[in-house]
């Protein structure tokens, strides 16, 4: 088998990739590799030809594919990182060897200095949230129906019906109306969206289509293609109310149920993952269990915004680079942080503290449900390191807090981050 | 009369038991066709069951259930290697949770042993604990029967099909039966929805459709009360938490919710049981999905539900009487049944076969034994079970071995353009899944689907709206969007 050698390889070209890609370019990395599956860099971007990405990064308001072209462009542009399109990855060991398979090159043997993981996230299906009924052609995933409208070009339905609420879910509540099909309704199980409010606005509340919130689809019924749902409220504990079923005709039904982080490679390797992110445990310089694996974007934890993603893969890109040239880790404790009251999640689950001089280390938390004028506090052994108000915290929107050297001098056991009561 | 065919011998359905009796009947120098009304074979029964191999213990002796089902067991362990079915013989377990159980337990090994069932024997709790460890801590012993297995149903309905065509047999799917046509007691064709093919026997292998065919020769002898059955698919990263196919003490209508791997490292449980009117009802409830919840942790309390990637339900043909029917129609001469063919179905299907040729010859069929006879089939390839240098021998030799399109259960290009070229080739979504488990994995074709489809589209040179899931009306696609144009690199 053909045998090559890379200072850093990543696995996935995406958003958080690429600039995982260019981050360690930038900080001295020479061989770098980028490994992705479709026929294009720039994974789900490809496929999101609505605009509203890049407002964080770029200061402007880019389509999917524009903001991906920039990073792509870059890329190119960069002699350091070599591109393998088309091309699988088969096997990973927790040496760094990774084995790839393409049509033009068959199966490779690729030995990095430090990895980089950057595969995305994969769509809840129907099976995962057990809809009961039949199983006809017309039901499909938010993100399948996404990239067969805007990137082969053919429409799953002309009556639809939403279940879920996610971000791409009403997203093509909005395209779907678009090409001429007519969005019926978007059921969300929850109390509450599960994307951004900005897309509730702009994608149903715009367009006039009614989100039902606390309902469930309780069957899918028609044998060949769907011919119609059943759904029906919910109570406190999210199961369906006897009585308050209703039947709707409908032709396709598009889930919008969640995203799992995509991670059967870092089972593979046995990297210490996180129940609640489904993503690896990383610190804040994206390593994980594993010394000279990194792992970066939705793979991490699910964003809402490719921004951060971008953010995350340069942080991964800029320490995978590091190490890849050798540079000894200064001694440090390593210590914990833990979602405390009203959090959800955090990542990093994990803060190196050095000896030395400190960087600073952002902190991406969700909280559990929506609520108004919170504080959220980072503490450590009794002590708050940080407090910050919000006028209104939501699960659907991630909420970023910095800290900076000082604080992180301050830590000296597990780090609480909480809504204070 | 327009006849688009003539042949020797009619089969209605392309299930498992249609398929067996096909590539039974092959070895003979006879005209043979087989019509199934689907567009692939294997879409009724025999595609939703517990894929189980069984020993035989279960039916009461003297029944063509008891019979056939140890004997098709046999059958079935000489004919694998012949033609490579993906059969495992992982041996089975009857639960005893209770001091009932346990009685029922000998009644079984009494009923096993005059059945002919080989090796079985009872456990003790700490035989049973020790091979499976998972069990129940109420789990007091067990009956392990070391024949009973699991298979690959679509696997081997296809094997069956494809070495049937391979020694002449036609397959004609998309064919629909209306109407037997009966002369002077005697069949002389069907009228179908390809036309009129003429036969001078027919044999109704039609399923939970049996009783329709039958009544509509005339032969109103029994009838088919489906009985439906429910299950959920785990993922293969819950890994092999039981190795055997478990069993609960068995009920008066049903061997209880079962738990057991699949030959493709996956685990099932279920089914529940309910008779019901409608013979296409194959939608999960509520209700039952939560019965076979229960029924799963009273035999393994920790069984990983979270790791659900599906659901699905199927039909058992339940004929009255409870036992198979195969047996010359009443009133009908030509018209041969084999019905009913609930559980243990699947298992007896090749002793079916058997059992049918003596049927056909008793009444006056001539069978002379071809001497060009294919016992086996053209070896099957797929990518991901090959060895590290083979593999990159496959890709030299065609690249699209290189193009892994399903990442779940790693499946390349190329196995999907086999599938659907091969003899009875996949000819919609759901085809090409149950060929190659592209779209079975854990994603369930979120990232494969779209290409998938569209590598249908390519090599059946069709439009995409033209593209099926399973059944010849489930399109899975509208018309192209107004003005978008085809993308030029299309996989």
């Amino acid at each position: 088998m053909n045998e090559k050698q890379y200072d850093v390889v990543i696995i996935g070209g995406g958003p958080a990739g690429l600039a995982a890609g260019l981050s360690a370019s930038q900080h001295g990395a020479k061989h770098i590799l980028v490994v992705e599956r479709d026929r294009e860099l720039g994974g789900i971007l490809q496929q999101c030809i609505h605009n509203g990405f890049g407002l964080h990064r770029f200061d402007t308001e880019l389509t999917g594919p524009g903001y991906a072209e920039r990073y792509i462009n870059m890329v190119k542009a960069n002699p350091s990182i070599d591109v393998l399109l088309d091309t699988m990855v088969v096997d990973l060991a927790p040496d760094k060897t990774v084995i790839v398979i393409n049509s033009v090159d068959g199966m490779q043997k690729i030995i990095g200095k430090a990895i980089v993981l950057a595969m995305g996230c994969r769509e809840r299906t129907r099976g995962a949230i057990r809809i009961p009924g039949t199983r006809p052609a017309g039901v499909l995933t938010a993100g399948a129906a996404q990239r067969m409208v805007n990137m082969e070009g053919y429409i799953p339905g002309q009556q639809v019906v939403i279940f879920g609420s996610g971000d791409i879910g009403l997203i093509m509540a909005r395209r779907m109306t678009l090409e001429g099909a007519k969005v019926l309704a978007v059921f969300e199980i929850m109390p509450h969206s599960s994307g951004l409010t900005r897309n509730v606005v702009q994608c149903l509340e715009d367009y006039d289509i009614p989100l039902h919130l606390s309902h469930t689809v309780t069957a899918i019924h028609g044998t060949e293609r769907i011919t119609g749902i059943t759904y029906a409220e919910v109570d406190e504990n999210l199961r369906p109310i006897v009585g308050t079923d209703k039947y709707m005709d409908c032709d396709c039904l598009l889930l919008s149920v969640g995203l799992i982080p995509e991670n059967e490679l870092s089972r593979d390797i046995g990297l210490c993952m996180d129940p609640l992110t489904g993503g690896p445990v990383v610190n804040q310089e994206r390593e994980t269990s594993l010394p000279g694996f990194f792992a970066a974007g939705n793979v991490v934890h699910v964003h809402d915004l490719v921004d951060f993603v971008s953010e995350e893969g340069e942080i991964a890109g800029h320490f995978a680079a590091r190490l890849a040239q050798g540079e000894k880790s200064l001694s440090a404790q390593i210590y914990s942080v833990v979602p405390g009251h009203g959090v959800r999640t955090v990542v990093p689950q994990k803060i190196k503290v050095l000896a030395g001089e400190q960087g600073a280390a952002k902190l991406y938390l969700r909280v559990t449900e929506t609520q108004r004028k919170i504080t959220l506090s980072v503490s450590s052994g009794g002590q708050t390191l940080l407090e910050k108000r919000f006028p209104v915290a939501k699960p659907g929107e991630m909420i970023v807090l910095d800290l900076q050297a000082a604080h992180l001098d301050k830590i000296v056991g597990d780090i609480i981050v909480e809504i204070k009561r | 009369m327009q006849s688009r065919q003539k042949v020797d011998v009619a089969i209605i359905g392309g299930g498992i038991v249609g398929t067996a009796i096909a590539r039974e009947l092959a070895r003979y120098k006879l005209e043979i066709m087989l019509v199934e009304q689907h567009p692939d074979l294997s879409m009724g029964t025999t595609k939703a069951n517990s894929a189980i191999l069984h020993a035989g213990f279960d039916a009461a002796p003297g029944t063509l259930k008891a019979k056939l089902n140890v004997r098709g067991n046999q059958l079935y362990r000489e004919m694998q290697e012949e033609l490579g079915l993906d059969i495992k013989l992982i041996g089975s377990l009857v639960v005893a949770t209770d001091e009932e159980g346990l009685v029922v337990l000998l009644q079984l090994l009494e009923r096993g042993r005059q059945n002919g069932v080989p090796g079985l024997c009872i456990l003790n709790r700490e035989a049973v604990l020790e091979r499976e460890p998972q069990l129940a801590p109420a789990t007091l012993g067990a009956l392990f029967a070391p024949t009973g297995g699991i298979m690959d149903p679509f696997g081997v309905t296809l094997a069956f099909a494809e070495n049937a065509v391979r020694n002449g047999v036609q397959v004609l799917t998309e064919c629909k039966v209306e109407k037997i046509e009966v002369s002077d007691g005697h069949v002389v064709g069907m009228h179908t929805s390809q036309g009129f093919i003429e036969a001078r026997f027919i044999i109704n292998a039609a399923g939970v459709h049996a009783d329709d065919i039958s009544h509509g020769a005339g032969d109103r002898s029994f009838a088919i009360h489906p009985r439906k059955g429910e299950y959920m698919l785990l993922d293969k990263s819950v890994g092999s938490f039981v190795r055997s196919v478990i069993f609960p003490t068995p009920t008066k209508v049903s061997k209880g919710i079962v738990i057991a791997p699949t030959v493709h490292h996956n685990t099932f449980v279920g089914p529940n049981a309910l008779t019901i009117d409608d013979k296409e009802d194959l939608s999960t409830t509520a209700d039952g999905l939560a019965a076979i919840v229960v029924g799963a942790r009273a035999l393994v309390p920790s069984v990983p539900l979270s790791a659900t990637i599906t659901q699905f339900a199927g039909l058992r043909a339940v004929a009255d009487g409870d036992d198979f029917i195969i047996r010359p129609a009443t009133g009908v001469r030509g018209l041969i049944h084999a019905a009913g063919i609930q559980s243990p179905g699947l298992t007896a299907a090749p002793a079916i076969a058997e059992m049918m040729v003596d049927i056909l010859r008793t009444e006056g069929l001539s069978l002379q034994a071809k001497p060009s006879f294919w016992p086996d089939n053209p070896a099957r390839v797929l990518f991901r079970d090959q060895e590290a240098h083979r593999k990159q021998k496959l890709v030299a030799e065609n690249p699209l071995y290189g193009r892994v399109i399903c990442r779940c259960e790693m499946v390349t290009e190329a196995d999907i353009v086999d599938a659907i070229h091969r003899s009875c080739g996949a000819r919609t979504l759901d085809g090409v899944k149950r060929r190659t488990r592209a779209g079975m994995g854990r994603c369930q074709g979120g990232f494969c689907g779209p290409r998938v489809i569209g590598i249908l589209s390519r090599e059946l040179n069709i439009p995409i709206p033209a593209v099926r899931k399973d059944t010849a009306q489930s399109f899975l696609f509208f018309d192209k969007i107004r003005g978008a144009r085809e993308v030029e690199d299309h996989e």
